[in-house]
């Protein structure tokens, strides 16, 4: 190793990040046996941030977590059955440096695009579940993000289940123009005739959720919880500090200012996520069994 | 006329604002409605109820103001939520009276601030997408100015979106996108390229359905023709069943 690439030197997030362009321009390692907390500093043994769902021992920092991880902490085991696994991303519009963008991001997440759609069963009922994931682009929203969601919405409606959306998004993505703004109005519409058909939706939001996610089915959902100390909000921090020209306080746009303001439902500890969500389905699956029967009475 | 022409143009000063147009299209008739019956009256948004051809029409426009004092009165057309909340109440009672929408689009994009997050910006632009898509009554948008991300969608979702020659209408300013992609704001006639904002890219791109030539000296006839084609596309519209005219609207975004 020289030292030029000691400023080059990257930990690798998966075994995919070990091929291809990555490998090249970065000195393989091993996975770390310790991380150290970006918030208390606390170093927490590897083996331990895993047993308690990558959440800090000390001070209950939620570390972000891949998609992949996030599905299989929620869903029962072996349940997950994804859908549009192979849809890609195009550069449609000739956007410069995005097709190497989002080569990179599909070795660096090892996924093809920023959500992962598909049915699985939580707490034994079954429902449609969209994970979106914060290493492909920063979970931004192009084309194919929001056609995979618009479907996974479809699906649910076509065969009236409930769908379950965890978010992290720092917005539309911006190399897509246009056509990622409409994925707004798309996915809206979408979970407008899924709520029309009288099914359930319940939002997840996750650290971070802003810019056109947040402004769109992040906030539509009939609940919506938060994990804690999530950054939620329309604009991002620095940009309201340009337009105002002062400090945010402490704690603004957290999940837990949001559950004050009246925006979310409950902040949710991620080691109880799964059992809330299973409630909470289990719940409105019922509602809809009473409703069969009455219609029988008729 | 280059993209960053066109982005200069669309944000000229002299430029006609959505009260010019109210005034010209629907003149005397036109009624204001204030506030969201929820927290306060956003200045940003104008809307009321007018007529056009002998038929009641709810009209909405953002608003930038047209002198320093009417734009500072204006929030120089950033609405916060109660803005995009008073469009929506305006847009429901469209429907209960089954009079169509007709929304001017001039904003460079909702407002960031601390209240407008308290209050749930992004809750509110979320909540008029999905009630637009499926609003039982024809919606019209015309972008006339700047048509800025998120906070110009909130009154786009519609059956038809026009825009006049030199609007635009971008996921992101340039100058942001320029910030973003080079760390360099500067380069805003670069960004302004590559976003694809213009009428020509977004009519190529099927995002609209119509471009309205924009006159050298805006003059009474831009307003007059206008005003004529509004009234027969709403013609149109209002023969349509509210099921027929909320599935093609969804298919229009569908496609995208």
């Amino acid at each position: 190793m020289n030292t030029k690439d000691i400023f080059n030197f990257l930990k690798p997030k998966n075994e995919l990040e070990n091929q291809g362009e990555f490998a090249q321009n970065h000195p393989y390692i091993p996975e770390e046996l310790w991380v150290k907390c970006p918030v208390c500093k606390n170093v927490i043994l590897s083996s331990d941030l895993v047993d308690n769902h990558k959440v800090c021992t000390k001070c209950n920092y939620h570390f972000r977590i891949a998609a992949r991880q996030r599905i299989e902490m929620t869903v029962d085991e072996g349940t997950f059955s994804e859908t549009d696994a192979d849809m890609s991303s195009k550069n449609i519009i000739d956007f410069p440096d995005y097709t190497r963008k989002l080569k990179n991001a599909k070795i660096n997440s090892g996924e093809n695009e920023s959500v992962i759609t598909g049915t699985a069963k939580i707490g034994g009922t079954d429902t449609v579940i969209a994970v979106m994931n914060s290493q492909f682009m920063m979970g931004s929203m192009g084309t194919v993000t929001g056609e995979k969601i618009t479907r996974a919405f479809e699906y649910a409606t076509e065969h009236k289940l409930p769908i379950v959306i965890f978010t992290v998004s720092g917005g539309a993505r911006m190399q897509e123009g246009i056509m990622s703004l409409m994925q707004m109005a798309k996915t809206s519409g979408a979970a407008k005739l899924h709520s029309d058909a009288g099914l359930l939706y319940i939002t997840v939001l996750t650290d971070p959720t802003t810019g056109g996610v947040t402004a769109s089915f992040a906030m539509e959902g009939d609940i919506i919880l938060a994990e804690p100390h999530a950054l939620i909000g329309f604009a991002g921090p620095r940009v309201i500090e340009q337009t105002i020209r002062q400090k945010l306080p402490k704690d603004f746009q957290s999940a837990e200012f949001l559950l004050e303001k009246g925006f979310v439902d409950a902040v949710v500890q991620r080691k109880d996520m799964k059992q809330t969500l299973a409630k909470l389905l289990k719940l409105h699956c019922k509602a809809k069994k009473e409703e069969v029967n009455e219609d029988e009475r008729v | 006329m280059s993209a960053y022409d066109c982005v200069i143009a669309a944000r000229a000063n002299d430029r006609p604002t959505s009260i010019d147009y109210i005034t010209r299209i629907f003149g005397d008739s036109f009624f204001e409605l204030h506030g969201d019956r929820r927290f306060s009256d956003d200045k940003a948004v104008v809307g009321g109820i007018a007529e056009l051809n002998g038929e009641p029409i709810t009209v909405i426009g953002l608003e930038k103001g047209r002198n320093l004092k009417e734009r500072m009165y204006r929030n120089f057309g950033s609405s916060h939520p109660e803005g995009y909340r008073k469009a929506l109440r305006l847009m429901k009672q469209a429907e209960k009276f089954k009079r169509p929408v007709i929304c001017f689009v001039d904003t460079s994009g909702a407002y960031c601030g601390i209240g407008a997050e308290e209050r749930g910006q992004g809750q509110a632009i979320a909540e008029n997408l999905m009630e637009m898509m499926t609003l039982r009554t024809p919606i019209l948008s015309i972008f006339i100015g700047e048509g800025g991300s998120g906070g110009a969608l909130a009154l786009a979702v519609s059956d038809e979106v026009w825009m006049l020659e030199n609007a635009i209408y971008s996921v992101i300013s340039p100058e942001g996108c320029a910030s973003i992609l080079w760390k360099d704001s500067s380069k805003t006639a670069e960004a302004s390229e590559c976003l694809k904002l213009t009428s020509q890219d977004l009519f190529k791109l099927g995002v609209i359905e119509r471009i309205i030539r924009e006159p050298k000296d805006v003059d009474s006839k831009l307003f007059d023709s206008l005003k004529n084609l509004i009234a027969s596309t709403f013609e149109k519209k209002m023969a349509i069943a509210p099921e027929k005219l909320i599935e093609s609207r969804y298919n229009r975004f569908r496609k995208f």
